[in-house]
C-alpha cells in the first residue's frame, strides 16, 4: 500500500557521528545567539566594503545550488519522463528541503533587521526591480513547495505507524499526570485518520505543486546571478556579464545532478546499502551536455567582450577563473567515457570535481571576483565560519535522523519480497 | 485535475499582474531624463580648508535622528575628538586629505552622491531606499529596511554604511538633512556652516552653471571635469577639483547608470511576468501528459506503487 518505492533505513539514531554533528550544531547556534546580542561585527569579518560574506556566498548562493538535487531530479522524472528515477527523488527532495530551509535561516542570521522582513508580504513595499525581492519570494515559496512535496512521506508514516513510542509515553504519563488516556488515544486516531484522508487528495494535486517546484528554482536560481549584475564596477570583468542569470541557472542544474550522484554514493556507503550504479550512470550522461553548454557560453561571452587575454593572464583573478573552469571541464571530460560512468569511483570523482568547480564559480562571483576598491579585504572570521559549519552540520544531522524515521530512501529490491511479507504479516 | 490546473494558473497569473503593475511604475521612472531642478550640492575641493566644520555640524544636527555617535581614535582614550577614519555607521560625511607630494594635495569631502538613477534604490527589495522625484533626495527608511546590505553591494561609491557593532543596526547615509536642517532652515548643515564657501547648495541646474563659470573663469586652476555631472547617469552632488578624482577616492565611472543595465535584463526576463507563467503552463502540460502515459503501466513495475504514478 502507499508509497512502496521507499523505505525507512532501519538503524540506530544515536551514532558517534550524531554526537559530533550535534556538538558542531550547538557551537554554531551559540554563536548565532552571540550575533543577535552583540551585533554582526562581533562574530564576522564582514565590512562596509564586503557587506556579503561567507553566509550569503556559501549558505545562500552556493548552498541552494547544492540543494538543487530535488530540482534536477524533478526535471528528469516529470518533464523528461524518466519514471525509473522516481525512487531516488524523495531523498533528493529531503536534502533540498534542508538546504533551502537552512539558507532561509542563514538569511535571517545575516540580515541586520530581520524583524522588518514582514515587509516582503506588503505589496506597497514590493520592489520588482530588485533581484533580491524576486529571490526572497521565490525561495520562500519554494521551501513551502518542498515541504508539501515531502508531505507524503510524513503522511504515510502517520497513517501506518503503530505509535509505539507515543503509546509508551502515554502509558508512562497516565498514572502520573493522569490525563485521560482514552482522549489521547482518540487524538492519535484522529491524526491517523486525517493523514489517511489527506493523502489521496494531496496525491491528486501534487503534480501541479511539483511543477511549481520546477518553475520556482528556474526563476530564483537565475536571479541569484542577476543579483550581481548591478555591481558592474566591483565584480571583475571575467565574471560580470549580462549572461550571469543564464550561467547561474545552468550551473545549478549540473550541480544538482552531480549532487544527486554524490548523495546517493555517500548515503549508500554510509548506510551500507548496495550502490545504484545503473541510475547514477544514467544521470552522469546528462551532466556533460549541461557543462558543455555552460563552458561554451562562458568562453563565447569572454571572447565577445574581449576578455580572453585577461582570463589567461595568470593573475589572481585569472587563476581562480582557470581553476573553476578546469575543475568543471575535467569532471565533464571524465564522464564522456561510458566505461567510467559505470564505475562508482569515477562517478564519485567526476561528480565531486563538478560540484567543487560549480561551487567555486559561485564563490568567484560573490566573493573572490568582488573588489569594492582599494583598502578592503575580507576573509571569514572563525566564528563566522563556525556558524556556517553549524548550519551544515545541522543539515546532515537532520538528514541522518529523518531517513531513519521516515520512508525516504529507495526500497531495496532484494528486500522487497521480505518487506512485503512482513507488511502483510503486520496487517493480518 | 483540469480544474485544479486552471485555478493554479489563475493564481500565478494574478501574482504576475500584481508584480507587473509595480514593475511598470518603476519602469516609467527609469526613462526619466536628468532632472536639473533637484536639490544639489557643489563641493569645490580647491576652496576647502579642511576645517571639518561640516563634519561636526552634520553629527550635531543629525546625531539623534540618524543614530550617529562619536568615534574615538586609538590614541585618544578620553574621547576628546570625534575621529572617524572613514564613512561609517556613525558618520555620514567625511573630509579626507590626499597628498601626492608636498606641493600637490587636496581635501575631499565624502557623502552620498544622491544619484539621479540610484543603484541603492533599484536594488532595495522592500523599498526602504527611495528617491523623491521632486527634490531628488535619496532617503532611507529604517522602519522598512531588513538590513540585507544589498544597497552597499550596489552603490558604486561605497556610500551606504552598516552599523556592524550594534544589536539593532541600521544603514547610515546622507539624506541631505531632509528631516533636520533642511526642514528647519532650508539648507544642509554642512553647506550652512562652511566658512570657506567650499560647499554651495541649490538647484542642480544653477550649480552646474556655477561650476562651468568657475571652470571658464579660472583656466588652469581646475581639472576640466565636473564630477557627478554625467557619472552613473548624473548625480546631485557635484565636485570640482584640481586633482584627478580617482586619486581622491572618487572612482572613474561610466555615464550609464549600473541600474539601467541590471534592470534592462531583469525586465527582459520578467516582462509582464509572461515568461514564468508560460514556463509553468508548458511544464504542467508536459508533466500531466507524462503522468497519463505512465500512470497505469507503471503500477506493474513496482507492484505496490500507488496508482498516481508515484506522485
Ligand atoms: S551614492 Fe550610492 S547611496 Fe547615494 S544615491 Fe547613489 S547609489 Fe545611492
Ligand atoms: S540594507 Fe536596507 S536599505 Fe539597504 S537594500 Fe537592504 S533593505 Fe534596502
Ligand atoms: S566646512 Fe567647508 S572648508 Fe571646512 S572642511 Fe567642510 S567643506 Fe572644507
Amino acid at each position: 500500500m502507499g508509497h512502496g518505492e521507499y523505505q525507512k533505513h532501519e538503524a540506530k539514531i544515536f551514532t558517534p557521528s550524531f554526537i559530533v554533528l550535534l556538538v558542531l550544531t550547538l557551537i554554531g547556534f551559540f554563536l548565532v545567539a552571540l550575533r543577535f546580542i552583540k551585533g554582526i561585527g562581533a562574530v564576522s569579518n564582514m565590512s562596509d566594503g564586503y557587506p556579503w560574506g561567507i553566509w550569503i556566498t556559501y549558505d545562500v548562493a552556493t548552498g541552494t545550488a547544492i540543494a538543487c538535487g530535488g530540482y534536477a531530479m524533478a526535471i528528469l522524472v516529470y518533464i523528461r519522463n524518466r519514471m525509473h528515477y522516481h525512487p531516488m527523488i524523495r531523498s533528493a527532495i529531503l536534502t533540498s528541503m534542508f538546504g533551502y530551509g537552512l539558507a532561509g535561516f542563514s538569511v535571517m542570521v545575516d540580515v541586520g533587521r530581520p524583524w522588518n522582513a514582514y515587509n516582503f508580504f506588503i505589496p506597497s513595499q514590493w520592489q520588482a526591480n530588485s533581484a533580491m525581492f524576486e529571490v526572497a519570494l521565490c525561495v520562500m515559496a519554494y521551501t513551502t513547495v518542498l515541504a508539501i512535496e515531502f508531505l507524503p512521506a510524513i503522511l504515510t508514516t502517520l497513517e501506518n505507524t503503530k505509535w509505539e513510542k507515543a503509546q509508551a509515553i502515554i502509558a508512562w504519563l497516565n498514572p502520573r499526570i493522569a490525563p485521560d488516556k482514552e482522549a489521547l488515544q482518540q487524538k492519535l486516531d484522529f491524526v491517523k485518520a486525517g493523514a489517511a484522508w489527506l493523502k489521496p487528495r494531496l496525491d491528486k494535486v501534487l503534480i501541479f505543486i511539483i511543477v511549481l517546484g520546477i518553475t520556482l528554482p528556474t526563476m530564483h536560481q537565475s536571479s541569484l546571478g542577476s543579483l550581481l549584475l548591478i555591481a558592474s564596477t566591483k565584480l571583475h570583468p571575467l565574471w560580470h556579464t549580462g549572461f550571469l542569470p543564464l550561467l547561474f541557472l545552468i550551473n545549478c542544474m549540473y550541480i544538482g545532478y552531480s549532487i544527486a550522484i554524490l548523495e546517493s554514493v555517500i548515503s549508500c556507503y554510509a548506510f551500507k546499502r548496495p550502490f545504484e550504479t545503473k541510475e547514477l550512470s544514467g544521470l552522469a550522461k546528462i551532466i556533460p551536455w549541461l557543462t558543455g553548454i555552460w563552458l561554451s557560453v562562458v568562453v563565447g561571452d569572454l571572447a565577445w567582450r574581449g576578455q580572453l587575454t585577461k582570463a589567461l593572464s595568470f593573475d589572481f583573478y585569472s587563476r581562480f577563473f582557470l581553476l573553476e573552469f578546469c575543475l568543471i571541464a575535467a569532471g565533464s571530460f571524465l564522464l564522456f567515457s561510458s566505461k567510467r560512468r559505470e564505475s562508482i569511483r569515477w562517478l564519485f570523482v567526476s561528480a565531486a570535481l563538478i560540484v567543487v568547480g560549480g561551487a567555486l564559480y559561485r564563490f568567484n562571483v560573490y566573493l573572490i571576483g568582488f573588489n569594492p576598491g582599494k583598502g578592503w579585504r575580507y576573509f571569514p572570521a572563525l566564528a563566522e565560519l563556525m556558524i556556517t559549519v553549524g548550519i551544515v552540520a545541522f543539515e546532515i544531522l537532520g538528514y541522518q535522523v529523518i531517513v531513519k524515521i521516515l520512508p525516504v530512501l529507495p526500497r531495496l529490491h532484494t528486500r522487497q519480497q521480505l518487506d512485503a511479507t512482513k507488511e502483510a504479516a503486520q496487517k493480518a | 485535475m483540469k480544474k485544479t490546473s486552471r485555478r493554479q494558473f489563475l493564481k500565478v497569473a494574478a501574482a504576475g499582474a500584481a508584480i507587473l503593475t509595480t514593475g511598470k511604475a518603476s519602469a516609467s521612472e527609469m526613462h526619466q531624463k536628468v532632472n536639473n531642478n533637484t536639490l544639489s550640492m557643489l563641493y569645490d575641493a580647491t576652496k576647502c580648508v579642511g576645517c571639518k566644520a561640516c563634519m561636526a555640524a552634520c553629527k550635531r544636527v543629525n546625531g539623534d535622528y540618524g543614530s550617529l555617535s562619536y568615534e574615538r581614535a586609538s590614541f585618544d582614550p578620553d574621547g576628546l575628538w570625534d575621529a572617524p577614519q572613514d564613512l561609517t555607521g556613525s558618520t555620514r560625511t567625511l573630509i579626507k586629505l590626499f597628498k601626492e607630494s608636498e606641493r600637490d594635495w587636496s581635501y575631499v569631502k565624502y557623502s552620498c552622491m544622491h544619484c539621479q538613477k540610484p543603484s541603492c534604490v533599484s536594488v532595495c527589495p522592500v523599498a526602504a531606499m527611495t528617491r523623491d522625484p521632486q527634490t531628488g533626495i535619496v532617503d532611507y527608511n529604517k522602519n522598512t529596511c531588513i538590513g540585507c546590505r544589498y544597497c552597499q553591494v550596489a552603490c558604486a561609491f561605497n556610500i551606504p554604511k552598516f552599523q556592524w557593532d550594534r544589536a539593532l543596526p541600521q544603514i547610515v547615509k546622507c539624506d541631505l538633512c531632509k528631516n533636520t536642517n533642511l526642514r528647519q532652515k532650508g539648507i544642509t548643515a554642512c553647506a550652512e556652516v562652511c566658512p570657506a564657501g567650499a560647499i554651495s547648495f541649490g538647484k542642480r541646474g544653477d550649480l552646474l552653471e556655477e561650476a562651468q563659470k568657475r571652470l571658464r573663469e579660472n583656466p588652469g586652476k581646475y581639472l576640466n571635469h565636473i564630477y557627478g555631472e554625467k557619472e552613473v547617469g548624473g548625480a546631485n552632488h557635484l565636485y570640482l577639483s584640481s586633482m584627478q578624482f580617482n586619486k581622491l577616492g572618487l572612482p572613474v565611472l561610466k555615464d550609464e547608470a549600473p541600474a539601467e543595465f541590471s534592470e534592462k535584463i531583469q525586465h527582459t526576463i520578467y516582462k509582464g511576468f509572461i515568461a514564468p507563467v508560460a514556463l509553468y503552463g508548458t511544464l504542467c502540460w508536459i508533466a500531466v501528459k507524462n503522468m497519463r502515459k505512465h500512470g497505469p503501466e507503471e503500477t506493474d513495475h513496482h507492484k505496490d506503487t500507488d496508482k498516481q504514478g508515484g506522485a
